[in-house]
């Protein structure tokens, strides 16, 4: 830390104050991003003014003359009226009522309600207009408070962003505004304040508060970085650099007020993130503006103390804003299926309430014949129209909407508002799951919309990005191969799989094994590394490093023999890049920002072997080095003359260096396909020794890179920079290819240094997640941008392959197609490619049809895929896939991602969920029926898209398997508890109006019916919703088959939803006939007194509270004592409601005025006959649920029996702690047989096959069973 | 646990992430939280079904007994009159009923089957008769029947609400107006059992919803005659007949209190009911009944009830047994590992 580290603490203010000068990053990016005017631009230029190129900004209008005509001021009116504020609240003051209470309408069921309430207040009503309109009142009201608090939240977070404050050039407010210029500076400004036209400081770390134009930064040639994970998750550093008319002319504040103004003419808002066209006139003069210059909103400023632009867009005008899509609502299948069971529901109301009409009109056309009135008590003879006996047809017509009214209680209206209060608690559990929080990143899980818990539970396929969310991309550099010899010791994930895959006989534990081998190394690291003064605690704790070969560490390389290929190899790594160091002024500690962790992990690499890079500056890097010849740290400098930049298409990159001696090398690190054709023959000694190195890396899962030198002659130099910088100052559309010709020039007769070898490590608990899930009968689809190598190591280290599986391999990387590209006819190479896909597939369905019990795993590279997603293949394609045990998809591309999830979705119709973390997977996370994304390492936009957010992939499991079970067969419960309680209120009612010749006269009164949904039923469904475990978590993870309910849907099949509502009818009827067969006509007190209809209908009443709430005892596996409470307080309710209602004056409480009180409670038959009728209406479905529990058991009823056994026998009674034994053992057959885990699987399969051939030997075939499809 | 950052210089994106957070995200550990609260997990095993269909049985056979004999205590005297009060010889019975010049006055002799101890009450039964027909049960007016300012009020009382002359009718409606107007005169060996009907009906009807100012209006004069004729001294709250025929029965079939006796009925007692046929069931065929009855502390006579008791109680018994039998015989079935499926490819030998 020579140099500038004389004075750690005065550097830092030094630098602040000085103009920060930086590397001549236009001559450092020459290849990739430096100024260059595209032919497209002057395209566009041409276009400004026009159409959808309208906007003219007056730079800082309010200070400067304004420079134009007063059409012009108008017109900057008119842009400053759209203030920065931003408001993503669904609704104001105003607009709420009206536009909730659409949202709220917008339901089926609410409608109904509505229309039923519309009833209520015309005389067809069979009840008071008041109490049928209350049940709809409230549950309105509760959806629009919850509505509201959550707009609210949004607005406060708006208020917090809109008050954050920046730095605009603006005039001073107290009094000095005579002088101009002492008055005008930059001051603070709140975001909502600032107006198009302002120009603005945003200070480093800081977030630009709009759309900016940059003018200049503290860099000496106006360039800053800028993150913008905000905007596309990506967590490297973009450049961006302002035109050279700005940045020299406004290099500081002071600057700013000489500034005469400026105009700046660009396109109109809109959503594009990478493009921006305009010109920005300064003294007259136009000059074109990129999105180079551009600064977007929600990106933050990263390594520059500060910068200055002008606000071209506010508010919602900035692109992030345009940008921000409405997230697509996703509804879960339950749901959906919900739908449908109301539309039965509202069926059966409207034919019930059919047949009712029909049978009121025959009774009222009765009524009157030939002028005999029959029952004459209703004076038929003078009637309204709703009993016109000569006109029964209409009276009946008529009656039917009271019908529909009074049956109206089939239809559940509470359901929704409880189904939303259940989820939002079950989201809450989520979110609180201890299990599910990373400590590392402080991250809990975070279930973002709470209406997909349940659909958690029926994830059929999973879809996988890899990177970031199978590995936790973060690069290690781990081995490497210099001349020839491998160096690099350690071990990495997937070779650990192999050898358990060639069966060693051992398999040490991972954790010991790292421990074991780090302390050895540890050892020697210390004595060797004494004089680094990074003092290295023992373990391997430098990020992106994980290189442990005693032969090259510690500066030992210098006693191998090829020791100059090795420092070569080392001055490479430390050379050849685009990274930034920082050097920490307190420790002198150096960190690097790198472009990708790749990078950056070479250059830790090379800085913990001895090269350190610790400076660049514009026109070179600074190393520290350790000289062979002394063994002493030398600083060395290198110019960097060019940088060749990297892309997908060149796979390789490269600079141009002078040294200390004025001698020019070239630098070139790449793939192996590109740079072994480039390496010079002579030089080639140990290229198949390192080929096979490179293999061998890549068998392990290493990503790879070659590295190679050439040295460069002056005069060959000179042609080469000449031909280079006229390539980069064209302007014809051959830009490109004239700049990779001139590269071309150089980058060949390579000598070959060595390769790398770089480790994305996997995620912790990834293999075992991935095990557990496909014992859990889930298919895992791996979509990933990598290699197809990478991609198939990656596969086997996470167990998604395992080694007697068939591979079945569609790519497009076969001779005659590369053949064909070389001629590259497009038409022709196109429908080749196309056929050698479809024959592919077909071959590939052969063999899957052809084997039995074999699996397979299909692998398909990105160019076959997009072939394969055709029309007419794709069919073909899924169902080879869903045939396959494993897919993986190498080479995607984000939008392929997303077309292969649509396909799986609409394809199988299965429940699909797409986990990811990068901005490259918001496309599937969105498409598909769930979206995860992995939240805390990369940035939020994967994020921000998802329906649930996890910290690391291996918390899938506890989600699907725990939460998503648990909430799937809660909601299924719940959703058919509550149409068995409302169809058993409903029916009694029915019942009873069939007594009352139909005529349309309910049982209960009005206020006890209002107050049944909301009362006295739904807190224990509500309890149930929220606390019950059908399996406790633990099982859950140990019978992962269980999750199989969930996928089959078998809790919320129609089978079990009609038979819920079977029930209902029964306890219906049941509780129908028994009552009023037992309070018939005769007295019901020792006092003599007959039983009315208030006192009939109360009993009724009273009994259905009881049988709805105590079923709960019996469908129920799980009662904290919430449950208990929720239960018992419903039935107290009941009790308290009676007296308390009928104490109120007789004009309110109307029949039920002192019912209970003076009529039941003194009435020993009213208890009597509510014990009966209660039990009597539990029984049939007690002994239902005893007989399907002991025949015919659910999956989860045997996890159950299971349990109970288990703890029943906690003394070991030999017999059947063996059972429980042997139980264990069968579980875990499939993962030891195997090794590795997929496997797991078939293996499942396997056995369930075997089972499902049981089965139907055994006297209780098929029912209840679980029933596992296979694979196929 | 904080002192990562000691060692390490970052090579990514130099974040510097590892510091300790002071306000850590980590969700709070609770039972609750973690849905680890205490719970029972009630499964049904052998032993609790059969004992809880046991147990109920145990507990309803008794309750059945019970109530079968205090139902079976009780003696009840029902006698139709409704065809036997129409004179022979007439064919359309609704012109007979229709007629007010024709005397309705008939007798019926009734024998007491069983020793009836007092208090004895007098019931009417009327079959057929549609009382909770909705337009039936909606057409009164509470707030006329409680207060006597309010006797304008008429709604839903069409079309008894208001006099041919536009005067409001107190009480107004069809309940009201088609009151019940058979009148029975009990005579035990020519001495006449006073029948009381005082207190037929709910204390609080009288006391709250009929009001003891209001009396009646308008009521009952017009061509089409309902059923009686109410005295226009007496205030409702006291016309306790209207108040027991206005609390509306819940089932077509249906008793009303008529009136008590306070003298026990000896075993074969003759009791001559001197009665007046005037309510009108003969156009929808319905039945007219006179019933005397005891009650205990069940109320009056219904076999069902206890019956029903019985019956659940021996269904519940028969499961029971079923249970156990089923239990006995394939034991296996129960609690058993085999239940895990992944067993039964190894059990299914």
């Amino acid at each position: 830390m020579a140099g500038e580290d004389d004075g750690n603490t005065t550097n830092g203010r030094r630098r602040r104050r000085t103009r920060r000068s930086a590397v001549r990053l236009s001559k450092l990016y020459s290849y990739a991003c430096g100024r260059r005017p595209s032919v497209a631009d002057d395209h566009s230029v041409s276009r400004i003014g026009g159409p959808g190129f309208s906007r003219v900004v007056m730079v800082n209008a309010a200070a400067g003359e304004p420079p134009a005509a007063a059409d012009l001021l108008q017109h900057q009116q008119q842009i400053t009226a759209t203030t920065n504020s931003i408001s993503t609240t669904k609704y104001n003051l105003f607009t709420f009522l009206p536009k909730s209470l659409f949202e709220q309408f917008r339901r089926v069921a609410n409608i109904y309600f509505l229309l039923s309430a519309g009833i209520a207040y015309s005389p067809l009503a069979a009840y008071s207009s008041s109490s049928a309109i209350a049940p709809l009142v409230i549950v309105l009201v509760a959806t629009m408070i919850k509505e509201a608090i959550e707009d609210w939240r949004r607005n406060q977070q708006d208020t917090e962003v809109n008050n954050r404050t920046t730095q605009v050039f603006q005039q001073g407010g107290d009094g000095d505004g005579w002088d101009g210029d002492a008055a005008w500076s930059f001051r603070d400004a709140k975001w909502k304040d600032i107006r198009v036209g302002d120009i603005v400081k945003v200070h480093k770390d800081e977030f630009f508060p709009a759309d900016l134009v940059l003018l200049s930064s503290s860099y000496e040639d106006a360039i800053c970085y800028v993150e913008t994970m905000n905007l596309d998750g990506e967590t490297n550093l973009k450049l961006k650099q302002s035109l050279e008319v700005t940045s020299t002319t406004l290099p500081d504040d002071d600057s700013f007020r000489s500034f005469a103004g400026a105009v700046v003419r660009c396109e109109d808002p809109n959503a594009h993130l990478y493009t921006f066209v305009g010109n920005i006139e300064i003294d007259g003069q136009q000059h074109p503006l990129s999105p180079q210059q551009l600064l977007l909103r929600d990106s933050k400023l990263r390594n520059t103390d500060f910068v200055y632009g002008v606000v071209v867009f506010t508010g919602h005008d900035t692109k992030v804003m345009q940008n921000s899509m409405k997230v697509p609502s996703k509804r879960s299948n339950v749901e959906k299926k919900m739908d449908r069971v109301m539309y039965l529901l509202l069926f059966s109301l409207i034919v019930i309430s059919v047949v009712s009409s029909v049978f009121f009109g025959i009774a009222t056309g009765d009524d009157l014949q030939d002028g005999r009135m029959k029952r004459w008590y209703l004076r038929p003879d003078d009637t309204e129209i709703y009993y016109d006996p000569n006109r029964p047809a209409v009276a009946a017509l008529l009656h039917f909407f009271t019908a529909i009214m009074l049956y109206g209680y089939f239809i559940p209206i509470s359901l929704y508002i409880s189904i939303e209060i259940v989820k939002l608690l079950q989201a809450l559990f989520i979110n609180n799951d201890i299990h599910m929080y990373h400590r590392e990143t402080d991250t809990p899980a975070h279930a973002r919309t709470s209406n997909l818990n349940e659909e958690l539970g029926q994830v059929d396929t999973i879809l996988t990005d890899k990177t970031g969310t199978l590995t936790s991309n973060s690069m290690e550099f781990i081995k490497c191969s210099i001349a020839g010899t491998a160096y690099g010791r350690g071990i990495t994930e997937v070779e650990r799989a192999m050898a358990r895959r060639k069966g060693a006989p051992v398999i040490p534990n991972p954790d010991n094994m790292d421990k074991g081998n780090n302390s050895g190394i540890q050892q020697q690291q210390h004595i060797l590394s004494s004089s680094d003064s990074e003092g290295n605690n023992d373990k391997p704790a430098v990020k992106g490093f994980n290189f442990v070969d005693e032969r090259v560490m510690g500066g030992n390389w210098v006693n191998q023999p090829r020791s100059d290929v090795i420092e070569m190899f080392f001055r490479l790594l430390a050379v050849c890049h685009t990274c930034i160091p920082e050097v920490d002024q307190e420790s002198g500690k150096i960190s690097y920002e790198a472009e990708s962790p790749d990078e950056a992990a070479f250059v830790v690499a090379a800085r913990e072997l001895g090269f350190t890079f610790y400076k660049r500056t514009q026109t070179g890097v600074s190393l520290r080095e350790l000289d062979p010849s002394s063994g002493k740290q030398v600083d060395r400098s290198y110019k960097i003359l060019n940088v060749l930049e990297f892309n997908s298409a060149r796979k390789r990159m490269s600079v141009v260096v002078k040294n200390e001696e004025g001698k020019l090398f070239l630098f070139t690190k790449g793939a192996d396909s590109v740079m072994f054709e480039r390496l010079s023959g002579s030089e080639s000694a140990y290229r198949e020794v390192t080929q096979q190195h490179i293999n061998e890396y890549a068998d392990a899962g290493l990503r790879t890179l070659v590295l190679a030198y050439r040295e460069l002659k002056e005069d060959e130099y000179a042609y080469f920079d000449r031909k280079f910088t006229a390539a980069k100052n064209s302007v014809s559309t051959d830009r490109d290819e004239k700049i990779d010709e001139a590269a071309d020039l150089v980058e060949r007769d390579l000598i070959l240094l060595g390769a790398t070898a770089v480790e994305d490590k996997l995620q912790k608990g990834v293999p075992e997640c991935i095990d557990k899930l496909a014992q859990a009968g889930i298919k895992i689809w791996v979509l990933t941008g990598d290699k197809m190598e990478t991609a198939i190591n990656i596969g086997y280290a996470c167990s998604l392959l395992r080694q007697g599986m068939k591979q079945i391999t569609i790519t497009l990387e076969t001779a005659d197609i590369i053949a064909l590209e070389k001629v590259s006819d497009k038409t022709a190479l196109t429908k080749a490619s196309k056929d050698s896909v479809a024959r592919q597939i077909n071959e590939g369905k052969k063999l899957v049809n052809a084997s039995s019990g074999e699996s397979f795993a299909l692998i398909i590279d990105g160019k076959s895929l997009t072939y394969a997603l055709e029309d007419d293949t794709k069919d073909m394609f899924l169902d080879l896939a869903v045939g396959c045990g494993s897919v993986i998809c190498c080479r995607s591309s984000p939008k392929q991602k997303a077309l292969v999830t649509r396909l799986v979705k609409t394809g199988t119709g299965k429940v699909t969920l797409a986990i990811g973390d990068g901005a490259n997977d918001v496309g599937m996370i969105q498409e598909a029926d769930i979206g995860v994304g992995i939240s805390g390492a990369e940035g939020m936009q994967a994020v921000m898209a998802s329906d649930v957010s996890i910290a690391q992939f291996r918390f899938l499991e506890r989600l699907l398997l725990v939460h998503g079970h648990w909430c799937y067969s809660r909601i299924s419960s719940m959703i058919c508890y509550f149409f068995y309680k409302n169809i058993t209120f409903g029916v009694t009612l029915f019942l009873y109006d069939a007594y009352t010749s139909f005529s349309g006269q309910p049982f209960y009164n009005d206020w006890a019916m209002a107050c049944f949904n909301v009362f006295f039923t739904s807190l224990p469904v509500i309890a149930m919703g929220v606390f019950d475990q059908d399996v406790s978590a633990r099982f859950c993870l140990k019978f992962p088959m269980l999750y199989q309910e969930g996928p089959q849907n078998l809790l919320f099949q129609w089978q079990r939803i009609i038979g819920w509502m079977l029930n209902g009818v029964a306890c219906a009827v049941i509780i129908f006939f028994l009552s009023t067969a037992s309070l018939q006509h005769q007295a019901f007190r020792s006092g003599g007194e007959v039983s009315d209809m208030a006192t009939l209908g109360a009993t009724a009443y009273t009994c259905i509270v009881w049988a709805v709430n105590l079923q709960m005892y019996i469908t129920v596996s799980y009662f904290t004592l919430v449950q208990h409470v929720c239960i018992w307080l419903s039935i107290a309710l009941w009790y308290i409601f009676l007296p308390v209602y009928g104490a109120i004056t007789p004009s309110f409480s109307t029949t039920y005025y002192m019912v209970f009180v003076e009529a039941l409670a003194g009435a020993p038959s009213y208890w009597v006959v509510t014990l009966l009728v209660t039990a009597a209406a539990l029984i049939p479905y007690f002994t239902y649920a005893v007989v399907k529990s002991w025949f015919f058991p659910d999956y989860h009823n045997r996890i159950q029996w299971l349990r109970h056994r288990e703890k029943a026998k906690a003394h070991p009674d030999p017999e059947t702690s063996a059972d429980v034994e042997l139980s264990q053992v069968l579980r875990q057959f499939s993962v030891r047989s195997t090794g590795v885990g997929v496997s797991a699987r078939r293996d499942a399969t396997a056995v369930l096959r075997h089972l499902n051939v049981d089965y139907s030997q055994s006297p209780t075939p098929g029912a209840g069973v679980v029933v596992v499809t296979t694979d196929r | 646990m904080d002192s990562h950052a000691a060692g390490s210089s970052s090579g990514g994106s130099g974040d510097g992430a590892a510091q300790p957070r002071r306000n850590s995200r980590k969700p709070k550990y609770s039972k609750f939280t973690q849905q680890e609260l205490p719970a029972c997990k009630p499964i049904l095993t052998p032993k609790w079904v059969i004992s809880v269909f046991v147990l109920v049985g145990v507990i309803f056979v008794p309750i059945g007994i019970v109530s079968l004999r205090a139902s079976q205590q009780v003696v009840e005297i029902v006698d139709r009159y409704d065809d036997a009060c129409v004179p022979a010889g007439v064919t359309d019975k609704l012109a007979y009923i229709r007629n007010d010049s024709i005397p309705k006055a008939c007798t019926r002799n009734l024998t007491i089957t069983k020793d009836m101890k007092q208090p004895i009450f007098v019931y009417y039964q009327l079959d057929n008769f549609y009382q909770n027909h909705r337009r039936y049960v909606k057409s009164r007016n509470d707030v006329q029947l409680r207060d006597k300012s309010k006797a304008s009020e008429t709604d839903n009382c069409d079309p008894e609400a208001k006099t041919v002359d536009g005067k409001p009718i107190v009480p107004c409606g069809l309940i009201a107006w088609s009151l019940f107007n058979d009148t029975y005169n009990l005579i035990r060996n020519n001495e006449t059992l006073s029948v009381d009907k005082k207190d037929i009906s709910w204390k609080s009807d009288r006391d709250h919803k009929f009001g003891s100012h209001v009396f009646p209006m308008n009521f009952q004069k017009g061509p089409l005659q309902g059923g009686k004729i109410l005295d226009s001294k007496i205030p409702l709250s006291e016309q306790e007949d209207l108040i027991v025929w206005m609390r509306t029965a819940a089932l077509p079939t249906f008793r009303k209190l008529y009136g008590r006796i306070y003298v026990d009925l000896k075993e074969n007692d003759t009791i001559t009911v001197q009665l007046e046929n005037n309510y009108n069931t003969y156009s929808f065929s319905g039945k007219k009944k006179l019933v005397l009855s005891t009650a205990t502390w069940i109320g009056g006579k219904n076999d069902f009830l206890g019956l029903a008791y019985l019956t659940v109680g021996g269904i519940c018994f028969f499961l029971a047994f079923a249970f156990t039998l089923l239990y006995l015989i394939k034991p296996r079935k129960m609690g058993d590992n085999s239940y895990l499926s992944w067993n039964r490819a190894t059990l299914g030998r």
